[in-house]
C-alpha cells in the first residue's frame, strides 16, 4: 500500500507539471502567436470564453499567480478554450468527439501488440538456439526502428491504394452509415481500423518481444528454474508459472515507459490514415496553429498516457509480491 | 556397507541404491575443454548419508548435477552411466504409487512389503505401500533391476525425478520462486506428480512437511522473501521431502547460513533421514560437518575421487595426502598443539590438469612416478580394503616402501612448510 | 571451514593500472568486432556516414531544381522518380542524408550528455539531490513526448531544426537518465568506488573516472538509442511541417510527399526511399545495441560448443 500511495502522490506531480507546463509555454516562447489569433476571434465569443482563453494564452496583464489559478479554475470546470479549427465547438466538446477512436485504436492495438509480443518473446527464448530465434530477432528488431508513419504510408499503399482490401481514410463509411450502434456501422468502424491498428501493432510488437525474449533468457538461467526442472514439473508449468511470470515483471515497467512513444506513434499514424482521433486533430491543430486545441489535447493525452502508466504500476504490484512490503 | 568397487557384481546386494560408474563430464568453454568429471564412479546404499568433499572446482556439484540430469550446454556427459534401484518390483510405472505418508510416527518392526490399500494423505483409493523407518532397507524380496537414469526419456525422467530423486540448491534464496509463496512451491510438485490428491489433501501435506521441517504453519502463504535465511533453508528441505524420495542430494545446504543456524539444519537432516531411511548425498568443502554426520565420505579433487572411506576410518587414518591436509586444515579443540600448515598452492585450472596425478605438483609426498601416470581408485591396504584411495603410495608397483602414515604425512608437511617459509624469507 | 592455502611463488609484479585499461580496451574492441550484429550494424552505419558525408560532394546538382518531369516512376535519368515538382527524389534522399543524420547525432549526443550528467549526479550523491533529480526525470520520462514536442515547436516562432532539435533533447533525455541513475546506484555501494572515497579522491574525478568508464556500454547503447529516437522524432516533426520545409531532409519530403497526396497519386518512390533509410539505418542502429547487450549481459550470447548429444540435451529431451 505504501509503495502504490508513492506512485500516486508522483502521477499527481506528474499531472501537475503537465497542467503548468501547458500553462508555461505559451509565456515562455517568445513573440505572440496567440494574439494574432485572438483577434480574429474578438467580438465573435463571449467574453467568458475570451477572457479563458487569453488566460490559456498568458495575453491578459493580470499577475502571473491570479493568471495561473485562474487558468486551474478553467480546467477544473472542463474549460479548455474555444478552437479554430472547429469553431466555434469548444476544445473540451471537439475531443470527446474524438478521443473515443482513440481510444479504441490505441488501446485494442496495444493489448494485442503486448500480449502477442510477450507470449512469442516467450516462445522465442525457450526454443533459444532454434532457427525460430534466429529469425525473429533480427526480423523484429527491424521492425522495431521502422517509423511508424511510414510504416503507415506503406501499408496504406500496398494494402488500401493497390491491393485495394482495406479502406484508405477515415474511421467509418460516411457514406452510408453514421456513428450508431448498428451492424452496419461496428463492421465499417472494424474494417476501417484495421489497417491503422494492424501499423501500431506491428511498429510497437517488436519491443515487447525482444524485451520478453532477453528477459525470459535471463530469468530461465536462474536457480529457481533449474529448481522446478529438477522438480519434474510440466514445461508449460516451468515456462509460464516459474520463468515467464518473473521475466514479464521488467517488461511490465518497460510497457509502462514506452507508453508515451506508442502513444505517439499511434498518433501519427491516425494522421496518416485520416483517423477521426485525437491525432488527426492534432494534426488539424497544427496546421491552423489551432493554440487552444493544441493545448487541450496535450494535457488529455499526458493525463492518459498517465492514466495508463498508473494501470501498469498497479498490474506489476499484483503481480510482483516483493513490492506489495514496505520498501527499505 | 561401504561402497563397492565398480564393475563388482551388484546384484548380491539388495541394499544398493545408486551405483554411478565411469561419470565423465566436459565443458565446452571458448578458452578450451574443461574436464570437469573424469571417470568417477561411486554407489550409495539405501538410508545411508554419502559425503562428497572437495574444494571449489573440484567437481562435486558437478557431479551433482551430472546424477539427476540437471547439466545444461556446454556441459556434456562424456560417459559413463547411473544406475538407480527402484524400490518396486513391477517396473517403473509403479513408482507412481505413493508411499506411505510422512508423519511423526514410530517405526514398525514388520518389515514385509505387502501390497495394502493402505491409506496416504487422505487418498484412500490409491494402492500404498508401508514404508517403514529404515528398517525396511532390510526387506526381502526386493527384485533390484536398475535403470539408467542417463538413459530416461523425457517422460520417464520427469516421473522420476523429485518422487525418486530430490535436489537442495545451495542457495534457497535463489533457488524459491520470488512470485509464489512457498505453499504454492510444495503443492505444485504435488500436482505435478499425484494427480489424484485433492486439493484439500496436498494442503495437508504441505502444512505437514512444514511443522516436519519446523516452521510455523501460518507461513504457508509467505513468500520467499518474508522468510529469514534459515527458514528459507527448511523451506527448501520441506520442498524436497515432499514426495517422500529415495535419495536427496544436498548441494551446499548450510554454507549460506551462520553456524547458529547450520546447526540446527543439520539436527534436522539428520533427524529425517534416519526417521524416514533417506539416502543422502551430501556436497560441502567443510570435511568438519560431513566427519560427523556422513555415513561414508568420497573426496574429489580436480574431476575425480582421490578417496572414499567411512568417517571413522577417515578420521582415524587418512590414506590420501590431501584427505590428511584436508583434515588437518582446521584446528580442533583436543590434542596436542601443533603447526597449521595448510596446503600449499591452489587447486589446478581445469583446462590445464598436471600430468599424471593432480595433486602432486601441491603433494609433499609426490615422487617420480606421481607425474607420470594417473593412480586409479583401489583398495588402500590389506587390512583396509574398503577404504579406497587413488595414490600411488599405495600401489606396490610403483611404491616398494613403507605405506605412510598419519605420523609421516605431518611430518612431510610440516618439512614443506618449512621450506616454503625459508625459500621466502631469502 | 574454509581451507587454508596459499600461493608457493609470491606474486611480486603489481599489474598496472594502466595496462590493465589498455587490456580492458582491447577485450572490447575484440568483442565488438567478432559479434555479428555489431559487425552488421556498425556496417550500416557507416555506410550512411559515408554517404552523408560524401554524397552532397559527389553529386553537386541542386536537389531542389525543377524539372520538366513531374511525378515520374524511377527511371535511367531519375534513379528514384521524381515528385510532385519534377524533383529528383534520389537527389533529394542522399542530400537529406546528411541533414537528418547531423541533426540526429547531434541531438541524440546533447541529449545523452544531459541524461548522463543529471543520471550519474543523481545516482552518486543520493540524498536531496538525487530526490530532485529523479523526480524530474521520472516526469518528463511519464510525459508523451511527441505531443509535448509538437506543442512546444508549434508555440516556438521560428521553424527549423533548432527548434527540432531543441524539443528533441527536452523530450529525449530522460529514458538514459533514469537507467543510468540506477546504474550508478549499485556502482557506488561497490568497493572500488569506497576505496576511492577512501583515499580522498574528489567526487567528480570519481564520477568521470571511476564509475562512468564502467558503463561505458550502457552508456553507448543509450546514446545509440536516443540517436534512434531523435531521428524518428524528428522526422515525425517535420513531416507535420514544423521543421524548415525548405531545407531538403528525410522528413521535409514526407511533408512534401504528405501535402501533394503522393498516396492517393500513386507515387510510391518518394514515400518508400527516405522511410527506408530511416528503417535501415534505425535497424542498424538497434543491432548495435541488440550486440552490446549480448556482450555486456554474457547469459544472452550465443552458446559455444559442438552440437549437444542426446544425453546431455536435457531441455530438449525433456520437451
Amino acid at each position: 500500500m505504501r509503495h502504490l500511495s508513492r506512485r500516486i502522490g508522483f502521477y499527481l506531480v506528474a499531472l501537475w507539471a503537465s497542467v503548468t507546463l501547458n500553462f508555461l509555454i505559451p509565456r515562455l516562447t517568445p513573440g505572440n502567436p496567440a494574439g494574432s489569433m485572438m483577434a480574429r476571434l474578438h467580438g465573435r465569443v463571449s467574453p467568458q470564453s475570451l477572457h479563458a482563453l487569453e488566460i490559456a494564452f498568458g495575453i491578459t496583464h493580470d499577475p502571473l499567480w491570479s493568471q495561473y489559478l485562474q487558468y486551474l479554475n478553467n480546467l477544473l470546470h472542463g474549460d479548455l478554450g474555444i478552437s479554430i479549427t472547429y469553431y466555434p465547438t469548444p476544445v473540451a466538446a471537439v475531443i470527446a468527439q474524438e478521443i473515443p477512436w482513440t481510444l479504441m485504436l490505441v488501446g485494442v492495438s496495444l493489448v494485442i501488440s503486448f500480449v502477442l509480443g510477450t507470449l512469442l518473446g516467450v516462445l522465442v527464448a525457450w526454443r533459444r538456439n532454434s532457427t525460430l530465434d534466429s529469425l525473429f530477432s533480427p526480423l523484429f528488431t527491424f521492425f522495431s526502428a521502422i517509423p511508424y508513419f511510414w510504416l503507415a504510408l506503406i501499408l496504406l499503399y500496398i494494402l488500401g491504394y493497390l491491393l485495394n482490401w482495406f479502406p484508405i481514410n477515415g474511421g467509418y463509411d460516411t457514406t452510408t452509415t453514421v456513428p450508431e450502434l448498428s451492424p452496419d456501422f461496428i463492421w465499417s468502424a472494424f474494417q476501417h481500423g484495421i489497417l491503422p491498428a494492424f501499423t501500431i501493432v506491428i511498429s510497437s510488437i517488436a519491443g515487447w518481444l525482444l524485451g520478453m525474449r532477453n528477459a525470459m533468457i535471463t530469468t530461465l538461467s536462474e536457480d529457481y528454474v533449474l529448481m522446478a526442472e529438477a522438480k519434474g514439473l510440466s514445461q508449460r508449468r516451468i515456462m509460464f508459472a516459474y520463468a515467464a511470470r518473473n521475466a514479464i515483471l521488467p517488461n511490465i515497467t518497460s510497457f509502462a515507459l514506452s507508453l508515451g512513444f506508442v502513444v505517439s506513434g499511434a498518433l501519427l499514424t491516425e494522421i496518416v490514415f485520416s483517423y477521426p482521433g485525437i491525432g488527426y486533430a492534432l494534426y488539424q491543430a497544427v496546421e491552423n496553429l489551432d493554440y487552444a486545441l493544441l493545448q487541450g489535447l496535450f494535457l488529455i493525452i499526458a493525463i492518459a498516457v498517465l492514466g495508463a502508466n498508473f494501470l501498469a504500476d498497479l498490474i506489476y504490484v499484483a503481480l510482483d509480491p516483493r513490492v506489495r512490503l514496505e520498501r527499505n | 556397507m561401504t561402497s563397492i568397487r565398480p564393475g563388482e557384481d551388484s546384484t548380491a546386494t539388495t541394499n544398493k541404491l545408486l551405483e554411478i560408474n565411469n561419470i565423465s563430464v566436459d565443458y565446452y568453454a571458448a578458452s578450451g575443454t574443461v574436464h570437469a568429471l573424469n571417470d568417477v564412479s561411486i554407489s550409495l546404499e539405501r538410508g545411508k548419508i554419502l559425503g562428497l568433499a572437495g574444494e571449489s572446482g573440484s567437481g562435486k556439484s558437478t557431479l551433482a548435477y551430472a546424477i539427476t540430469r540437471l547439466l545444461h550446454p556446454p556441459a556434456v556427459i562424456t560417459g559413463g552411466e547411473v544406475l538407480y534401484y527402484p524400490r518396486s518390483s513391477g517396473g517403473r510405472e509403479q513408482q507412481r504409487t505413493p508411499r506411505r505418508a510422512i508423519t511423526r510416527v514410530p517405526t514398525r518392526p514388520d518389515t514385509t512389503p505387502a501390497p495394502t490399500d493402505a491409506e496416504s494423505a487422505g487418498d484412500g483409493n490409491q494402492r500404498g505401500r508401508e514404508r517403514s523407518g529404515y528398517q525396511a532397507q532390510n526387506s526381502p524380496g526386493d527384485i533390484t533391476e536398475p535403470v539408467d537414469i542417463l538413459q530416461l526419456t523425457a517422460a520417464q525422467l520427469r516421473t522420476f525425478r523429485w518422487s525418486e530423486l530430490a535436489i537442495v540448491f545451495q542457495s534457497a534464496m535463489n533457488a524459491l520462486n520470488p512470485v509464489l509463496n512457498i505453499g504454492a512451491q510444495i503443492t505444485d510438485v504435488l500436482r505435478t506428480h499425484r494427480p489424484s490428491m485433492g486439493a484439500d489433501s496436498r494442503r495437508q501435506r504441505a502444512l505437514e512437511l512444514l511443522r516436519l521441517v519446523g516452521i510455523a504453519p501460518d507461513r504457508i502463504r509467505s513468500y520467499p522473501h518474508e522468510l529469514s535465511g534459515g527458514m528459507r533453508q527448511r523451506a527448501i528441505i520441506a520442498i524436497a521431502l515432499a514426495l517422500a524420495p529415495e535419495l536427496i542430494i544436498m548441494d551446499e545446504p548450510t554454507t549460506a547460513l551462520d553456524v547458529v543456524v547450520q546447526r540446527e539444519i543439520l539436527e534436522l537432516v539428520r533427524a529425517l533421514c534416519r526417521e524416514f531411511g533417506m539416502a543422502l548425498i551430501f556436497i560441502t568443502h567443510d570435511l568438519s560437518l560431513l566427519l560427523e554426520i556422513a555415513d561414508e565420505i568420497a573426496i574429489m579433487y580436480a574431476g575425480r575421487i582421490v578417496e572414499t572411506a567411512t568417517n571413522q576410518e577417515l578420521l582415524r587414518q587418512p590414506r590420501h595426502p590431501y584427505s590428511y591436509g584436508l583434515l588437518n586444515s582446521f584446528p580442533s579443540l583436543h590434542g596436542p598443539r601443533r603447526k597449521m600448515t595448510g596446503i600449499p598452492g591452489s587447486p589446478p585450472d581445469l583446462r590445464a590438469v598436471p600430468a599424471g596425478c593432480a595433486f602432486h605438483p601441491r603433494c609433499p609426498m609426490a615422487f617420480e612416478a606421481c607425474s607420470r601416470s594417473i593412480p586409479m581408485l583401489r583398495a588402500s591396504t590389506a587390512e583396509t580394503p574398503e577404504q579406497l584411495v587413488a595414490c600411488h603410495l599405495y600401489d606396490p608397483r610403483f611404491n616398494s616402501g613403507e605405506i605412510p602414515t598419519s605420523e609421516d604425512f605431518a611430518a612431510k608437511y610440516e618439512a614443506n612448510f618449512e621450506a616454503m617459509i625459508g625459500k621466502r624469507r631469502e | 571451514m574454509s581451507i587454508p592455502s596459499f600461493e608457493v611463488n609470491l606474486p611480486s609484479s603489481e599489474t598496472s593500472e594502466f595496462s590493465s585499461q589498455v587490456h580492458r580496451l582491447r577485450d572490447m574492441w575484440r568483442l565488438v568486432t567478432l559479434n555479428r550484429k555489431v559487425a552488421f550494424g556498425l556496417g550500416i552505419l557507416v555506410f550512411f556516414v559515408l554517404v552523408a558525408i560524401f554524397g552532397p560532394i559527389i553529386l553537386t546538382k541542386d536537389p531542389n531544381a525543377f524539372s520538366p518531369d513531374i511525378l515520374s516512376p524511377p527511371s535511367a535519368t531519375h534513379w528514384l522518380g521524381t515528385t510532385q515538382t519534377g524533383q529528383d527524389v534520389f537527389l533529394q534522399v542522399v542530400v537529406g542524408t546528411r541533414v537528418s543524420l547531423l541533426l540526429g547525432f547531434i541531438t541524440g549526443l546533447v541529449a545523452t550528455i544531459i541524461s548522463v550528467v543529471v543520471g550519474l549526479a543523481g545516482g552518486y550523491f543520493g540524498g536531496v539531490i538525487d530526490d530532485v533529480l529523479s523526480m524530474v526525470t521520472n516526469v518528463f520520462l511519464v510525459l508523451p513526448g511527441l505531443p509535448l514536442a509538437i506543442v512546444l515547436a508549434a508555440f516556438l516562432p521560428y521553424k527549423g531544426p533548432l527548434t527540432i532539435g531543441f524539443v528533441t533533447v527536452i523530450t529525449g533525455w530522460s529514458w538514459g537518465a533514469r537507467v543510468l541513475r540506477s546504474q550508478t546506484l549499485s556502482m557506488r555501494s561497490r568497493e572500488f568506488v569506497e576505496a576511492s572515497k577512501a583515499s580522498g579522491e574528489s567526487s567528480m574525478r570519481i564520477i568521470f573516472f571511476e564509475i562512468l568508464p564502467n558503463e561505458i556500454a550502457i552508456v553507448a547503447a543509450e546514446l545509440l538509442g536516443t540517436i534512434i529516437y531523435a531521428i524518428l522524432a524528428e522526422t515525425g516533426l517535420e513531416y507535420l511541417g514544423l521543421g524548415d520545409v525548405t531545407t531538403v531532409s528525410w522528413g521535409t519530403m514526407f511533408y512534401w510527399a504528405g501535402n501533394n497526396d503522393a498516396i492517393l497519386l500513386g507515387a510510391w518512390w518518394w514515400i518508400l526511399p527516405p522511410g527506408l533509410c530511416i528503417a535501415v539505418l534505425g535497424a542498424g542502429l538497434a543491432f548495435i545495441n541488440f550486440g552490446i547487450d549480448e556482450i555486456a549481459n554474457p547469459r544472452l550470447r550465443k552458446e559455444p560448443g559442438p552440437k549437444v548429444d542426446k544425453i546431455s540435451k536435457t531441455r530438449e529431451v525433456a520437451a
